[in-house]
């Protein structure tokens, strides 16, 4: 156990950070520090612009295999890597739904010319992605799916609705659990879909949001298609593929979030020297709890990442989400109580939030989505603990 | 970087695991906490020259294993996993690193080899113990002839009472704060030194009041500069506070690991309480606790490990000041939570003498407060990350 670099490790740092200072400027400078959390539906094809020069440089997917496309770097030079991309202001990945999660389960449950056909567009920042997960009637109940697909004539038809779909205006592709087995109920007769989004049987309609701003959205299929080649696995796989897939959403890309996190604290810092909050005993007390939580979280996730390289999550893990979610929530209202009056004063009219604001009120969300904490504190207790399963009416 | 245990790492664990189990269990620490010295010496002298455990981070110049802190922090956790009674804390943790740290070469060949052996205990004496900080330090060393008159009270010394060798640190009479605070290693049972051993609510540590009458003491009982130990010991209690939040995770891991077992086997309205979401909620809280109190001791552990190693890495070891406090605030915090919470858990069972949730709770709120309450430590960070308070 060791907790510092290599000096090799310390050249890789150099080189992340020339890079980014030669590259995140010019046309690209209006991005730094901007898009991430509560800030996604700010300047998408300025973003998507950059996923394609960060691919130039080849730093999408660097925690990848270099079969699939990806630099195959070890966990320390991806920790090294995010922590300098969040040092620049690297903006919001525009391309983290499919770097993190639609590519790893291609890659992990696909089969070679699946891999083959979707990987690249992926790693070379062209094609972007969304999640089809939760509807009206299936959000902590996932199993609960109602979204239908039968084959027809070598495609699957699709016809239903999906709800909280981040960023699907601004996606290719979106990978849809569907009921394929007329009749089934619960986690089975599901399967796992890729589905292209520019087609006339898909409709996006944005949910706004508390923050008054919209990143995430409605989606209805409506004798929608896909080739058949774009099941992924067997009719009847995908619980099995989508619960894996909650897997690698507690992966590395984590240590970017923590990164945008750690930014977020040092902006509240600041705003307490500046305005004398930081003389008030207990806000510095809470500021100082904080900064805990974050160094915390790292080492959360640095345990989590060193002892999985199969991918399978130990125990521990279980308590990520639960963990950074809460204290996201905590950091959003100790930002408010940092500003004090001035916390109510908009950006500008209607409705423009601060970033902080955007933060409070975000915040919330995270608790929510991905799992709620009720949710995540089940998983804990049945997952980790083995105490007994929820009894259930369906079977 | 990497941030698991190495094979190695995890044999030390296992073994540690197995051997305490074994020796310190629940029969054990009874009679343990309620014996004359407070602990078990045939089964100290089986540890020491068996398992080799005080000679785990001294190096083998000095008859040690030369192993690091990681190391020790492995065997903290699992003792305050087992609430192993023991001189093992004093004499590894607050004396041990005091030498490593100041000692010349002459005091390290005559200290460090016994201890390694398993033939000397020692313990760290410092303030009244109502306060951790250099201002707290208020016994006087008086320069007298060629050595030192050492004048004072010293309270809340863990061990005081039957350690052999006690590490103290008193100040040049007129100083104030950080300066003239030297440090210096004392035979136990030298003239003019009273022991008293404090009855205290946890049972499972030793506490003693030790009131110095004038003892002189000659020139090789300095460690260090004479009026200049301050940062030495300051790094001291940093590696204490680490290592002693080792010993909280593991008492923390423990009550949860009860509360569970026990949450599993009680039957009520027909089925076993653990299946109620309202207790597997709060089972859940206590690991997330857990967890994040053994995030914070490992990261800890490491940054003490560079400390400890003369060829460490320095930008990693400068992390000491925050790591302590981090690890000393968030596990007193963690086990407290988790020791509380598993009284409730066990339900009217758990306020019993006979089931052991009681000793984690004592043992617990005193963890807490030696050497700091996290408030204190949450201070020290805020001046650290803000700046000093207006």
């Amino acid at each position: 156990m060791k907790i510092s670099f290599s000096e090799q490790d310390e050249r890789f740092r150099q080189e992340v950070a020339d890079w980014l200072a030669g590259n995140l400027c010019g046309e690209f400078e209006p991005l730094r520090f901007r898009g991430g959390p509560g800030d996604e539906h700010m300047y998408p094809q300025q973003r998507k612009a950059w996923e394609r020069k960060l691919a130039e440089g080849r730093w999408t997917c660097v925690g990848w295999a270099p079969e699939h496309g990806g630099r195959g770097l070890s966990i320390s030079q991806q920790v090294i890597f995010h922590e300098e991309y969040a040092r620049a202001g690297g903006p919001g990945r525009m391309g983290h739904i499919g770097e993190g999660l639609a590519g790893p389960t291609i890659a992990a449950f696909g089969n070679d010319e699946q891999r083959r056909r979707l990987l690249p567009g992926i790693v070379s920042g062209t094609q972007f992605w969304c999640q089809g997960y939760s509807e009206p009637s299936a959000g902590s109940d996932l199993a609960n799916v109602k979204t239908r697909a039968s084959l027809e004539h070598g495609r699957w038809v699709i016809n239903g609705q999906k709800v909280w779909t981040s960023l699907a205006h601004e996606s290719d592709w979106c990978f849809v659990i569907a009921r394929t087995e007329p009749g089934s109920v619960g986690h089975r007769g599901l399967s796992f879909l890729l589905v292209p989004m520019a087609q006339a049987g898909i409709s996006v309609r944005p949910i706004e949001q508390m923050t008054g701003t919209s990143e995430f959205n409605e989606v209805f299929f409506d004798n929608a298609s896909t080739d058949a080649a774009n099941l992924i696995g067997q009719p009847g796989d995908g619980w099995k593929i989508a619960m894996a897939l909650l897997g690698f959403e507690r992966g590395v890309s984590t240590l970017g979030q923590q990164m945008q996190f750690a930014n977020e604290l040092n902006e509240v810092i600041a705003i307490a020297k500046a305005n004398g909050a930081a003389r008030d005993p207990l806000l510095r007390q809470r500021l100082a709890e904080a900064w805990c939580g974050l160094r915390i979280m790292r080492y959360n996730s640095l345990r989590m990442l060193s002892g999985a390289q199969d991918g399978a999550l130990r125990k521990e893990a279980t308590i990520y989400k639960l963990f950074w979610s809460s204290w996201h929530a905590n950091l959003g209202k100790l930002a408010m109580d940092v500003l004090g009056t001035d916390a109510e004063l908009l950006e500008a009219a209607p409705y423009q939030l601060t970033r902080l604001q955007s933060l409070y009120l975000f915040s919330r969300a995270d608790t929510l989505y991905g799992g709620s904490n009720e949710i995540q504190r089940n998983i804990i207790a049945e997952r980790a603990l083995g105490m007994p399963k929820e009894p259930r009416l369906r079977p | 970087m990497e941030f698991a245990f190495s094979d190695e790492q995890e044999m030390i664990r296992t073994s540690a695991e197995g051997f305490l189990a074994d020796v310190s269990n629940c029969a054990a620490v009874r009679a343990a906490m309620g014996s004359d010295k407070g602990y078990d010496p045939a089964l100290w002298q089986r540890l020491c020259t068996e398992m080799y455990w005080p000679a785990i981070h001294i190096p083998e110049a000095y008859g040690g294993l030369g192993l690091g802190f990681v190391e020790l922090n492995i065997l903290l956790e699992q003792m305050g996993r087992r609430l192993f009674c023991s001189p093992f804390f004093a004499t590894a943790c607050l004396a041990t690193p005091a030498l490593l740290m100041t000692a010349d070469e002459a005091q390290k060949n005559t200290w460090l080899a016994p201890i390694a052996e398993g033939r000397l205990t020692a313990t760290l004496a410092f303030t009244r113990g109502s306060g951790w900080g250099a201002e707290d330090i208020q016994a006087t060393a008086s320069a007298e002839g060629e050595g030192f008159v050492v004048d004072g009270l010293f309270g809340q010394v863990i061990d005081g009472d039957c350690a052999g060798l006690l590490i103290v640190a008193a100040r040049t009479p007129g100083s104030t704060s950080e300066s003239g605070i030297s440090l210096f290693a004392v035979e136990a049972g030298r003239e003019g030194i009273e022991r008293q051993w404090l009855p205290t609510m946890d049972q499972t540590r030793r506490l003693a009041r030790l009131q110095f009458n004038r003892v002189y003491l000659g020139p090789e009982a300095l460690l260090g500069e004479v009026g200049n130990a301050w940062p030495a010991l300051h790094k001291v209690l940093q590696l204490a506070c680490i290592g002693l939040a080792a010993e909280q995770v593991g008492g923390a891991q423990q009550v949860l690991d009860l509360s569970v077992a026990y949450m599993q086997e009680r039957q009520q309205f027909g089925r076993p309480i653990a299946s109620f979401q309202a207790l597997k909620h709060r089972a859940a809280d206590m690991m997330l606790q857990v967890e994040c109190a053994r995030s914070a001791s490992y990261y800890a552990a490491c940054v003490a490990q560079e400390v400890l190693d003369p060829q460490g890495d320095p930008q990693v070891a400068a992390e000491l000041p925050l790591a302590a406090a981090l690890a000393k605030a968030q596990c007193s915090q963690s086990y407290f939570h988790c020791a509380a919470e598993s009284i409730q858990l066990h339900g009217g069972v758990g306020f019993t003498w006979e089931y052991d949730p009681h000793l984690y709770f004592k043992r617990a709120r005193a963890s807490e407060s030696y050497l700091g309450a996290p408030a204190w430590h949450l201070q020290q960070i805020a001046t650290l990350i803000i700046g000093e308070q207006p």
